[in-house]
C-alpha cells in the first residue's frame, strides 16, 4: 500500500490522469462486506481446520481477525476510488487506487441491461447491474453493488440515453406477453432429460440394493447413487430456480424478463438485439406440446455454457402457439413457422441416418429458418440482417457423396444456423444470396438508437445511417499509473 | 456444379497467398520433426534400446515426408478474393471451407508477423467479426500487401458498417 515518489510523479503529469469528475457516484457502501465475504469464509474455512487440528483456538481467532481487517480495508479502499457516471454519451466507470482504470461504454452499442439480485443481496437491498456491449468478447465489468432504485434509477437511464431521447425519461410501460405458470414449469423439469435419468439411475441402484444385502456393498452403492442426486438437483435449479416466476414483457425498450426464486435477474434487451431465435422441444415434452426458446443476443455468451443458458432463456417453456406467437412478435416482419422449406438431398442419409428427412432450411425477406432432429427438435432462425459471415464447408466424407454445408454465422451463445449437407451447387448459391440478403438487409434494420427516429423526425438524417460508427471499439479501457 | 467449383473464385482467380509460405512451413516443419524425433529416439533408446531407436526414426522420417508432401497442396488451396461488398477466402485439402465476410461485419483487422515470419517477410491477416467462428484468417502475404489489405479493409469497413 506504499506509493513510490516515482509512480506518483508519473501519474501527476498532465495528459495521462483524466481526473474522475466531482458528479461521479460511487457504489453502495455495503459493497466491501457483500464481495468481501468469500474471501472471508475461504480464510476462516482454513484456518479454522487448521485450529482444529492444532486446538490452538487462540491463534485462529487473531489470524481471522487480521484478515478481516486486511480484507475490510482493501475493499473500503476499492470501493472508494469505484466512482461511475455518464461522460458525453457513454457511460463511464473509475476504478483503482494505485493502477487507475478508466472504462467508457459507448450506449449507442450497448445489446442488453440487467439487474441481478443474489440472495444475499436480496436480503440487503442492493443489485448488481450489468450491461452488455458486444466489445471485444469480454464481458465487461458489472456494477457491483448499488441500492436498488438507483440501479433501476440508472437502468432507464442507459436506456434512455442508448435509444437516443432525453436522459431523464422515466422508464417506458410495459405490457406483459408471458407467464410461466408453476405447475408447468414443474412438470417441464420433471420432463427433462437430466431429472428422468437422475430419477431412472438411482431407481436401479435401489432395486440392486434389494439384491445385495452385505452392508460394505450397501454403503458403496449408497454412495454411487450420488451422481444421480445431483443430475436431479441440477436439472431442478437449472429449470426450476432459476426460471421460477418467470415473466416475459414488451415495451418501448425491448423485452424485458424477470425471473429467479433465490437469485432474480431482471433482463432487458432493446429492440433489434436479437441475433438469432431458436425453438426446442427436448423428447418428452412432445407429448404436452411444449417448446422453449433461447436467443442470442451479443455479449450475452458468457464465460461458461452455464452462463449462456442462463442468459439467454427467452421461454423457458410455453405451449407451441404460444412460442410461436413470441417468436412472430422478436422478429417483426416474419413468421419463421411458416416459411416454406426445403429438404436435404438423398445423399444426405448416409450421414444422417436418422434424421435426414427432418434436414431443411428456408428462407423468407427477413430470416433463414434450419430445422433438424428427430428425437431433439430444433428451429433456428437468424435474421438476415444479423448475419455476421457466410462459410461454406466441405469435409472428405461430404466430398465423396457430393454434399457441402453452409454456416450463417452470428454472435456467439445457443443458436447456430447450420444448413447441412446440401448439394454443391445449392451450397454455393445459398452463401452467395444469404451474403447478398443480409447486405440488403443491414440497411434497413433497426438503428443502434431506436427512439432517435421519432425525436428527429422532422429533420431526417441524410446517410440514413444511425451515426457513431466512426469508432469501431464498443467500449475502451485505459490503464494509468 | 462439379466439386471444384463450389471452391472457386465469383469470376476472376484466387489470390494466391506468397510462395515463401511454403519455404517458411518446411523450415518449421523441419526442424520440429528432427528435435521432437531426437527427444523421443534419445528416450526410448535409453529405456528400450537400439530397436526403438530404428523405429522412431522411421516414424519421423515418414511424418517428415508426408509433411513435406502436404504443404505445398496446402498452400494451393489458400486463395482470397477483395469484391465489392464482401472478402472470400478459401482453405484447407481435406476439410475445404470458404468463407465471405461482409466489409460491413468487421469489427477489427489483425496483422500479425512472429520473428520467424518476419525473416521471410510475410505476414497474417485476420478479419474479426462479433462471431467467433469467422476464420477469415489469410496467413503468409508479402508484408508490403499485408498492409495494403489492412487499409484497405479497414477503410471499406468504416465506409459500410453497420450495428451489430
Amino acid at each position: 500500500m506504499t506509493t513510490t515518489p516515482g509512480s506518483e510523479a508519473d501519474g501527476a503529469k498532465p495528459g495521462r490522469v483524466d481526473p474522475t469528475p466531482e458528479h461521479f457516484r460511487r457504489l453502495h457502501p455495503l459493497t466491501p462486506l457483500l464481495r468481501g465475504w468469500g474471501f472471508l469464509a475461504l480464510a476462516i474455512g482454513i484456518g479454522g481446520q487448521d485450529a482444529l487440528r492444532s486446538g490452538e483456538m487462540g491463534r485462529f481467532g487473531l489470524t481471522a481477525l487480521a484478515f478481516a481487517v486486511v480484507g475490510m480495508i482493501a475493499g473500503l479502499l476499492s470501493w472508494w476510488f469505484t466512482r461511475y457516471g455518464f461522460d458525453g454519451d457513454a457511460l463511464r466507470i473509475d476504478s483503482g487506487m494505485l493502477n487507475r482504470r478508466s472504462r467508457r461504454v459507448r450506449l449507442d452499442r450497448l445489446q442488453a441491461v440487467d439487474i441481478n439480485r443474489p440472495l444475499a443481496g436480496r436480503l440487503l437491498g442492493v443489485s448488481e447491474l450489468r450491461l452488455e456491449v458486444a466489445g471485444g468478447g469480454k464481458a465487461e465489468a458489472p456494477l457491483q453493488y448499488l441500492a436498488v432504485d438507483d440501479a433501476v434509477r440508472l437502468r432507464a437511464e442507459l436506456l434512455a440515453r442508448a435509444a437516443g431521447i432525453d436522459a431523464d425519461t422515466p422508464e417506458a410501460p410495459e405490457r406483459v406477453v408471458h407467464e410461466v405458470p408453476l405447475d408447468r414449469l414443474v412438470w417441464s423439469t420433471v420432463l427433462s432429460g437430466a431429472f428422468v435419468t437422475g430419477v431412472v439411475f438411482i431407481v436401479g441402484i435401489g432395486v440392486a440394493l434389494l439384491f445385495f444385502r452385505d452392508s460394505e456393498v450397501t454403503v458403496g452403492l449408497l454412495s454411487s447413487m450420488l451422481p444421480g442426486v445431483i443430475a436431479i438437483g441440477a436439472a431442478l435449479w437449472a429449470q426450476l430456480g432459476r426460471n421460477f416466476a418467470f415473466v416475459l414483457a414488451e415495451s418501448p425498450d425491448g423485452y424485458r424478463i424477470r425471473k429467479g426464486l433465490l437469485d432474480t435477474q431482471h433482463q432487458t434487451v432493446p429492440p433489434g438485439r436479437v441475433q438469432g431465435v431458436a425453438m426446442r422441444q427436448p423428447l418428452l415434452w412432445r407429448g404436452k406440446g411444449w417448446v422453449r426458446l433461447d436467443v442470442d443476443v451479443a455479449g450475452y455468451s458468457g464465460e461458461s455454457s452455464d452462463d449462456s443458458q442462463r442468459t439467454s432463456t427467452l421461454l423457458p417453456v410455453a405451449t407451441y402457439e404460444e412460442a410461436a406467437e413470441v417468436l412472430r412478435q422478436v422478429l417483426p416482419g416474419s413468421d419463421p413457422l411458416s416459411v416454406p422449406l426445403t429438404h436435404a438431398p438423398r445423399p444426405a442419409r448416409w450421414l444422417r441416418p436418422i434424421g435426414w428427412k427432418k434436414l431443411a432450411y428456408g428462407v423468407d425477406d427477413h430470416v433463414v429458418v434450419v430445422r433438424e432432429g428427430v428425437l431433439y427438435r430444433n428451429l433456428t432462425t437468424v435474421p438476415h440482417a444479423k448475419t455476421q459471415s457466410v462459410r461454406i464447408v466441405q469435409g472428405p466424407l461430404q466430398r465423396r457423396l457430393g454434399l457441402a454445408s453452409v454456416h450463417v454465422d452470428t454472435t456467439p451463445g445457443p443458436v447456430d444456423a447450420v444448413i447441412a449437407h446440401r448439394l454443391p451447387a445449392e451450397a454455393r448459391a445459398i452463401a452467395e444470396e444469404q451474403a447478398e440478403r443480409a447486405r440488403l438487409a443491414r440497411k434497413t434494420d433497426v438503428p443502434e438508437q431506436w427512439m432517435a427516429r421519432y425525436r428527429q423526425q422532422s429533420a431526417p438524417r441524410p446517410d440514413g445511417h444511425a451515426d457513431g460508427d466512426s469508432h469501431p471499439a464498443a467500449s475502451s479501457e485505459r490503464d494509468q499509473e | 456444379m462439379d466439386q471444384d467449383q463450389l471452391f472457386s473464385p465469383p469470376g476472376e482467380a484466387w489470390q494466391q497467398v506468397s510462395r515463401k509460405l511454403v519455404d517458411l512451413r518446411r523450415l518449421v516443419l523441419l526442424v520440429s520433426v528432427i528435435l521432437g524425433t531426437a527427444v523421443v529416439a534419445v528416450v526410448l533408446g535409453l529405456i528400450v534400446g537400439l530397436p526403438a531407436v530404428v523405429a522412431v526414426v522411421g516414424a519421423g522420417l515418414v511424418a517428415l515426408g508426408w509433411g513435406l508432401w502436404l504443404i505445398p497442396r496446402n498452400w494451393r488451396a489458400w486463395g482470397y478474393a477483395e469484391r465489392l461488398d464482401d472478402l472470400l477466402v478459401t482453405r484447407g485439402v481435406m476439410y475445404r471451407r470458404l468463407t465471405v465476410v461482409p466489409y460491413g461485419r468487421m469489427q477489427f483487422v489483425d496483422v500479425a508477423s512472429g520473428p520467424l515470419e518476419r525473416r521471410y517477410g510475410l505476414a497474417t491477416v485476420q478479419l474479426h467479426t462479433a462471431s467467433p467462428a469467422t476464420d477469415a484468417k489469410i496467413p503468409g502475404l508479402p508484408a508490403a500487401e499485408a498492409a495494403r489489405l489492412r487499409d484497405r479493409l479497414s477503410a471499406l469497413g468504416e465506409a459500410q458498417a453497420a450495428g451489430l
